[in-house]
């Protein structure tokens, strides 16, 4: 029998976050220029394993995947059970800027995806000089709540299944089935009311429509990509961005969804690779 | 046509499997035709065709037909891939007691799919 280890290490920092004391789940892989990835709501680092796993990635990267506190390996803070668990745009931007500290890394390339593309709007209007550059995968400035948010916490719905139910959809149609169905498994493993937290930050509290259009590109170059078969953050909400922010670059990747990194790594890759190859060139050049 | 839905959910082990616990009158408009949908314990045991009088359900899903039809079409466009999809655009109104619909929501998205093997386009 043989058996194979992935280069991915996997560790658990300890780190206090909005004044508790938190223990966080990294896993990382590969030397070079730090490219730090967001999850989506109500999933965990795990969407990201295809990137850690890619020679042409860790060849010149140091790729890094942590999972949310509440998310994944990363439990809740002590007291988790007396509240209801609500991200915000503060706490989730205090959240990736302590973790790049605490790990001292040097302008990371931020690639978050959903709440992640999101957040990297923030962070590109905000904190532009804490990265090199910043990659929105299916980034929008808002999204309307389409369905009752109540049905993903409830007694007599189950929060795994309706979660995954809810997300299916937003797979691209040309998927392979065992990264379609590994996709939904993390949505299907969230904690009660955890995936239902993050999209407050989503649907409600982190509205950034009156403020994207401020996003400089000169001090951090913003690109973004998006699938097209995503009808949560769909292509025009991402082209809507672009056109607002001079600068930025969008691309809509053919037949791919809400989660390109994780249902479909291999077309994902094809749109990736040549936008971290133009960072790596823009760094080069800027060090010379 | 809608009464594919029958045996094609039927003829599928593990979908029957998934909703062994639901048990429901669901009504499918199609446009302005009516359809009354029965589950017993995961199989559909009647698909009845309108119009009715009182027809009693547990909860309606209703939509213009050229919408189900791009649903139901073998390579969906984006936006008409899913149930969840067509209510994010608005054109799919799901109405009525929704927690059965919820708590047994792939059931449902994969039951309808199951009309678009069968070349059910209205």
């Amino acid at each position: 029998m043989t058996s194979i280890f992935e280069p991915i290490i996997g560790r658990y920092m300890h780190l206090d976050l909005f004044g508790r004391k938190h223990r966080i789940y990294v896993e990382e892989a590969g030397e070079g220029t730090p490219l730090l990835c967001l999850h989506t709501a109500g999933a965990d680092g795990r969407q990201y394993r295809a990137l850690l796993n890619e020679a042409r990635i860790t060849r010149r990267h140091r790729v890094i995947a942590f999972d949310m506190p509440w998310h994944g390996k990363s439990s809740p803070p002590a007291g988790w059970h007396e509240e209801e668990y609500q991200l915000t745009s503060a706490q989730y931007t205090t959240m990736i800027l302590e973790i790049v500290a605490a790990m001292e890394l040097d302008r990371p390339i931020l690639i978050g995806c959903s709440i992640g593309g999101r957040i990297a709007l923030h962070l590109a209007l905000e904190h532009p000089e804490a990265f090199r550059a910043i990659i929105g995968l299916q980034a929008g400035a808002h999204v309307d709540p389409y369905y009752d948010l109540n049905f993903l916490h409830r007694p007599d719905v189950h929060g795994g299944e309706v979660s995954a139910a809810i997300v299916s959809g937003l797979v691209g149609p040309d998927a392979p089935d065992h990264a379609r169905w590994e996709t939904l498994w993390h949505y299907m493993q969230g904690g009660p009311g955890v995936f239902k937290g993050d999209l407050y930050f989503y649907k409600l509290d982190g509205d950034i429509r009156d403020r994207v259009a401020r996003i400089d590109t000169k001090r951090c170059p913003l690109f973004l990509l998006s699938g097209e078969y995503d009808y949560s953050c769909t292509p025009e909400e991402t082209l809507a961005v672009a056109s607002s922010v001079p600068g930025s670059e969008a691309t809509i990747m053919k037949g791919l969804g809400h989660f390109p990194m994780s249902e479909n790594p291999d077309e994902f890759l094809k749109y990736l690779l040549p936008v971290l190859e133009k960072i790596g060139r823009a760094t080069a050049a800027s060090a010379a | 046509m809608i009464e594919a839905l029958g045996p094609q959910v039927n003829g599928d082990a593990a979908l029957v499997r998934r909703g062994r616990y639901l048990t429901t009158t669901f009504l499918l408009e199609v446009g302005s035709t009516a359809w009354l949908i029965a589950i017993f314990e995961g199989k559909v045991v009647s698909v009845t065709r309108g119009p009715f009088v009182m027809p009693s359900s547990c909860f309606a899903l209703r939509a213009p037909e050229e919408e189900w039809a791009k649903f139901w079409s073998p390579r969906p466009p984006p936006g008409s891939n899913d149930l969840m999809a067509l209510i994010k655009r608005r054109v799919l109104k799901a109405e009525g007691d929704l927690q059965v619909f919820m708590a047994n929501l792939r059931y449902f998205k994969e039951a309808l799919a199951k009309l678009r093997s069968a070349g059910a386009a209205p």
